[in-house]
């Protein structure tokens, strides 16, 4: 079931582990604030990068294909999210279930293949 | 195998025994928060140090020697040293975003920790949907670096992250996917009950014939990218963007990115051994009652442990194997290659469970 260890309840751990991470952060923060040194100049300031000044503002647009791989992703992984329940009793489901998920499936594969045949998969 | 339950149950009734409920609850809680932290630091010491002295055993090196005993000092010296780097402040960074994204980092990292088996009633959270827990929780990492590079107000450290963030959203597809057909062939998503069923050496990776075979391999090269290692590390290609999206971070910031590095591949590592290698399981053959006996006597922590740090040399090996892949190669690999060759895996492993092909 869902109980752990010492009997408490799973997503009363994973809230604790989430405090804890956070904790570990702010602890090795304030430690660090409190022994290191501190100065400041207007050199200092500036952004690293490759090591010669910055030129105009960073945040800017970037190349178009990282979206497309994003959008890609997002249509597979929802995918794999339907796909999870099925997995859990595809062997009561038998060869009914696997049936509808080779449909589904090789729609996305015709997806995949759409996306290829067009290029979408190319990094140009 | 010795249950670690026994020792935990005990303190949990003793602990009811003298004061209420919501108290024991409360003291558990912070002993589960401390033990996190340990182990937390004590992995990321080690790893530190491992990987230093494998990369100096693979390039002929003696790898650090001077502090203290084969080195061992020396990573304490470095997280000291680390500790006291002035925190600079750079000028035009998204300054909320610039201090979120450690947080996400090392959170991401710190919920996979409660779930992996560490040993026989030592899984701290075992949740009904382990696996894809996992999952989850291991990719608010990608989010994490996305907002580093995004915040740092310099345009290395966004090509990084970009460059980052593509590539693991596209591998974690892969993962998902080799994770997929270790849950189709155990019918279950807890993270007890795959281990429970791989017991007496029947390990998914001997039992699951060609399709666990294949999904392992799969699962190994999306891990190696998903941790931003090995021939994959062109998000931190130190030739072409300094370091990647963590160039502006200075001292401690910086080190939660790299603690949550080592501490990302000893997670990949740790699922390798749980989905595959039998997670705690020790290594049985059927039939050599005495060798099975040896075994089981070397307790079950021990096992992980060890299973998780061979699978950590294999990724730390690749990377001094292969040369860097170019951006559309690394692409190309996951998106032409594995990705197919995963959802056939897929249906391959699905005909072996369907029709019982399976031992």
């Amino acid at each position: 079931m869902d109980l752990s260890i010492f009997g408490i309840q799973s997503v009363t751990l994973i809230v604790v582990a989430l405090i804890t991470g956070a904790f570990l952060v702010l602890a090795a923060l304030v430690i660090a604030k409190l022994i290191s040194p501190r100065s400041f100049t207007v050199k200092k300031a500036e952004p690293y990068e490759c090591g010669i000044p910055t030129r105009g503002e960073s945040m800017l647009q970037f190349k178009v294909g990282y979206y497309l791989f994003a959008l890609l992703f997002l249509i597979f992984d929802v995918e794999t999210v339907f796909l999870f329940p099925w997995a859990t009793i595809c062997r009561s489901l038998g060869e009914n279930g696997l049936t509808a998920v080779l449909v589904f499936l090789s729609i996305l594969v015709l997806g995949l293949a759409y996306a290829w045949r067009k290029g979408a998969l190319q990094w140009k | 195998m010795f249950d670690f339950g026994i020792v935990t149950n005990w303190i949990d009734s003793w602990l009811e025994s003298v004061m209420p409920q919501w108290a024991a609850t409360t003291i558990e809680c912070v002993l589960v928060g401390v033990a996190l932290l340990l182990v937390y630091a004590l992995l990321a010491l080690f790893y530190i140090l491992y990987e230093r002295k494998l990369c100096a055993w693979f390039q002929c090196r003696l790898g650090p020697n001077r502090v203290g005993p084969w080195g061992l000092l020396q990573v304490f010296a470095d997280m000291f040293k680390i500790l006291i780097k002035e925190l600079i402040a750079i000028k035009g960074t998204d300054k909320f975003l610039f201090a979120l994204a450690p947080y996400l980092v090392i959170i991401a990292s710190m919920l996979v920790f409660v779930n992996l088996p560490w040993g026989n009633g030592l899984q701290l959270a075992d949740l009904n949907i382990g696996v894809f827990f996992m999952i989850a929780a291991s990719s608010i990492g990608v989010l994490g670096i996305l907002l580093a590079g995004w915040a740092s107000n310099s345009k290395y450290t966004l090509i990084g992250a970009m460059r980052s963030g593509a590539q693991m959203i596209s591998y974690e597809l892969s993962i998902g996917l080799s994770i997929l057909t270790i849950v189709l062939l155990s019918g279950t998503m807890s993270v007890s009950e795959i281990v429970a069923l791989q017991a007496n050496g029947g390990w998914f990776l001997f039992r699951g014939h060609i399709p666990a075979v294949i999904a392992f391999v799969i699962y190994l090269i999306a891990a190696t990218a998903e941790t931003n290692r090995g021939p994959f590390d062109l998000p931190e290609a130190e030739h072409e963007l300094t370091a990647g999206y963590h160039t502006e971070y200075s001292g401690i910031h910086f080190g939660f990115f790299y603690l949550a590095e080592y501490l990302n591949l000893f997670i990949v590592s740790g699922i390798a051994s749980l989905l595959f290698l039998g997670g705690w399981q020790p290594f049985n053959i059927a039939g050599l009652d005495m060798f099975n006996e040896v075994m089981n006597y070397i307790p079950s922590i021990v096992w992980f442990l060890l299973k998780a740090f061979f699978i950590s040399f294999v990724i730390i090996w690749f990377k001094w194997s292969f040369p860097r892949v170019r951006i559309d190669q690394m692409l190309a690999l996951e998106w032409k290659y594995l990705m197919p060759i995963g959802l056939f895996n897929l249906v391959l492993m699905a005909l072996v469970v369907v029709l019982g092909w399976h031992f």
